[in-house]
């Protein structure tokens, strides 16, 4: 099991279009990846779960990742949210 | 005729009649199932006409609304491809024997309670996405498609308690002139659809919305959030010759709103907004807010049961000073006391309230109230523009005990490790008359002021605002209020201070000509004002506006100072 912590620096938080394109990143790889904020453990590959999670801008989550693509995922994700989503500041 | 109000959510007027939209609810029965490969091949095929469905709704939404509008769509594809959701409707299926459309329903209407149960607007807004492709995904399954949309034949105001974006796609645009709902923010569905329509809309009415019957004659007023019923003659014309001026001047003045306002012969003042919350933040910036001149710091203590944590203070501050860059952010500390009460905030009764212990002066009295929010404001404003503002300041003295407990808090903070803005601007709001006539005295140990014409018209006239038999007394028209806000910017001028105004006169186009002309320099309004103040002060040249001012200063009486700005300021006569 994989595990990295990053801060989610986007305005919106982890909801909207962000949540969006979390979700559809993490359903590219096979493995099982998990994503927590505070005391909630939620799906990564589930929309209605990383909603829940209810991560504010400057909330801080950890992913962990289970699998063959384990290493890319866990990669793919931290460069999603360190790049702001895509959207210059 | 009955006039009804709520949050305007989308700018303009409509007449027309109501559409009254009434879903018909759909009845979901439970019962025990022999073939679950059936039944989960009957929902493989429901999931796959709605997905087409959503498909077609995306495009006919962008086509019709645009993007932002149209986005929501692929939103709901990706909750109805839910893993967790899918798995969970998987079990109820195989291993319960339940029916398919139970087995949705429940799963669905679980998912949508926890989103509405953190109390997030936002969240809440998805937690009727999830009703809404649910629901559409079960009318598939259970072979009904009937909308209410369907009986839409004729131009009307759509009028419902709420309306989801499978709804909201199935109106014939054609026949929309605006909606109004009963619940919702402005950052709902049906908020950002009808701006990105064009139309007008007024939402959260509550249930004052029954009042309006289907067919009944409405008038809908998209800028001050009001709703009339079977308008009398009178009415009728008064808003139909608004609504024509209205979208002429308004396709004139947001072509250009991001421009700043500078009168003809190039004074320019500052154009910023009012705003309540965080969702405000990107009405403000469109609208082209200069910044924000009232950040109204009331909304992080309102709805809820007990205290905001400096940290949530702290976060919520930050995001909305940071949003707006070098531009300035004036937040308010907390205003409560006289008409607005926090029920967990102990506040013994009083025979006067709007005389008593409120805003600054109950800040003053609880330090545990008070502190965290300064602590907050102070980390929060390093690294940008943000300023304080402290409410119903009456003496020199609040001021200074004002500043000691705010270097107080800087000190701490320091010690503790934190970085805070060590230039923060400090400035008072001009709302009590003792304060208006010592402005002198006060420019002296405040960076700014902002004067509040709503409280300083009441207690200059000694008429309660809220008591309908003497609140016409209290007009900010009032040539009284006009020479103590003469006095204010004069004697701040002459300490090299600058004066804003963020009371509704502000935003109203009568007054900016006169506050124009007595050199007011910040003009702070709600943001659906700001195209229509930038405009019309850049239609009139500030030696005209000075030369009114000092006329209107010598009328007497607040109807006067109306009719002879009618007259010589013709621009101000939108609608």
């Amino acid at each position: 099991m994989l595990e990295i912590t990053v801060i989610i620096i986007h305005e919106v938080g982890l909801h909207a279009r962000p949540a969006s394109l979390f979700v559809q990143t993490a359903a590219k790889y096979s493995s099982d990846i998990e994503v927590t904020h505070g005391e909630i453990t939620t799906n990564a590959k589930s929309i209605l779960g990383v909603l829940t999670l209810g991560a504010h801008k400057g909330a801080e989550i950890t992913i962990k990742a289970e699998g063959e693509d384990a290493e890319e995922a866990l990669k793919a994700l931290e460069q999603l949210v360190l790049n702001n989503f895509g959207e210059d500041e | 005729m009955k006039s009804i109000s709520g949050i305007p959510a989308s700018y303009g007027i409509a007449i027309g009649p109501a559409f009254v939209f009434d879903r018909a609810e759909i009845v979901i029965e439970t019962y025990s199932i022999k073939d679950p490969a059936a039944e989960w091949k009957r929902f493989e095929e429901a999931r796959e006409k709605t997905h087409h469905q959503l498909d077609e709704a995306y495009q006919k939404t962008k086509d019709d609304c645009g993007e932002e509008a149209a986005e929501i769509f692929n939103a709901q594809k990706l909750m109805l491809e839910d893993p967790e959701l899918i798995n969970t409707v998987k079990n109820q299926v195989e291993k319960d024997l339940t029916n398919i459309e139970s087995a949705l329903y429940k799963t669905a209407e679980s998912y949508a309670q926890q989103l509405e149960a953190i109390n997030d607007e936002y969240l809440s807004a998805r937690a009727l996405d999830i009703r809404d492709v649910s629901s559409r995904c079960l009318r598939n399954l259970l072979g009904t498609t009937d909308s209410p949309a369907a009986a839409l034949k004729i131009p009307s105001i759509i009028v419902a308690r709420d309306l989801t974006p499978s709804d909201t796609v199935l109106l014939d645009k054609d026949f929309v002139l605006g909606f109004c709902t009963a619940e919702g923010g402005s950052t709902s569905h049906t908020a950002i659809l009808a701006r990105g329509l064009g139309l007008p809309a007024v939402v959260g009415v509550g249930t004052a919305i029954e009042d309006i019957q289907n067919g009944e004659e409405l008038v809908l007023d998209g800028d001050a959030g009001v709703i009339v019923i079977n308008p009398d003659q009178g009415a009728l014309e008064e808003f139909s010759s608004r609504q024509e001026k209205f979208y002429k001047l308004q396709a004139e003045a947001e072509a250009i709103t991001h421009q700043p306002a500078v009168t003809t012969d190039g004074h320019q003042v500052e154009i910023v907004a009012n705003i309540g919350n965080v969702e405000g933040v990107q009405t403000a910036l469109d609208a082209g807010a200069e910044g924000v001149g009232l950040l109204r710091s009331e909304f992080l203590y309102l709805e809820r049961s007990s205290l905001p944590s400096e940290e949530e203070q702290y976060q919520n501050y930050k995001t909305i000073a940071d949003a707006f860059g070098d531009k300035p952010v004036i937040l308010r500390s907390l205003d409560v006391g006289g008409d607005k009460d926090i029920p967990y905030i102990d506040m013994p009764a009083e025979t006067n309230p709007f005389l008593g212990v409120r805003a600054i002066r109950l800040c003053l009295s609880r330090p545990e109230l008070f502190k965290p929010q300064l602590r907050a404001a102070l980390r929060a404003g390093y690294g940008n523009n943000l300023k304080l503002m402290f409410p119903m300041v009456a003496t020199v003295d609040d001021v200074l005990k004002t500043r000691e407990v705010l270097e107080e808090c800087r000190g701490e903070l320091k010690n503790e490790g934190f970085d805070v803005a060590d230039e923060m601007d400090i400035g008072i709001m001009i709302e009590i008359p003792s304060a208006a006539i010592m402005a002198d005295q006060l420019s002296e140990v405040v960076d700014f002021f902002s004067i509040g014409t709503n409280d300083l018209s009441q207690y200059t006239l000694a008429a309660d605002r809220t008591n309908a038999q003497v609140a016409q007394i209290a007009s900010g028209f009032q040539p009284a209020v006009f020479r103590l806000i003469k006095g204010v910017i004069d004697a701040a001028h002459s300490n090299g201070k600058w004066v804003g105004l963020c009371g509704e006169m502000a935003g109203e186009l009568l007054a900016i000509p006169i506050l124009l002309g007595l050199g007011l320099d910040e003009f702070s309004m709600n943001p659906p004002a700001i195209p229509f103040a930038k405009q019309l002060i850049r239609s009139i040249s500030f030696k005209h506006a000075q030369q009114v001012a000092q006329t209107a200063l010598d009328l007497r009486s607040d109807t006067e100072i109306r009719e002879y700005i009618q007259k010589v300021i013709p621009e101000v006569n939108i609608g």
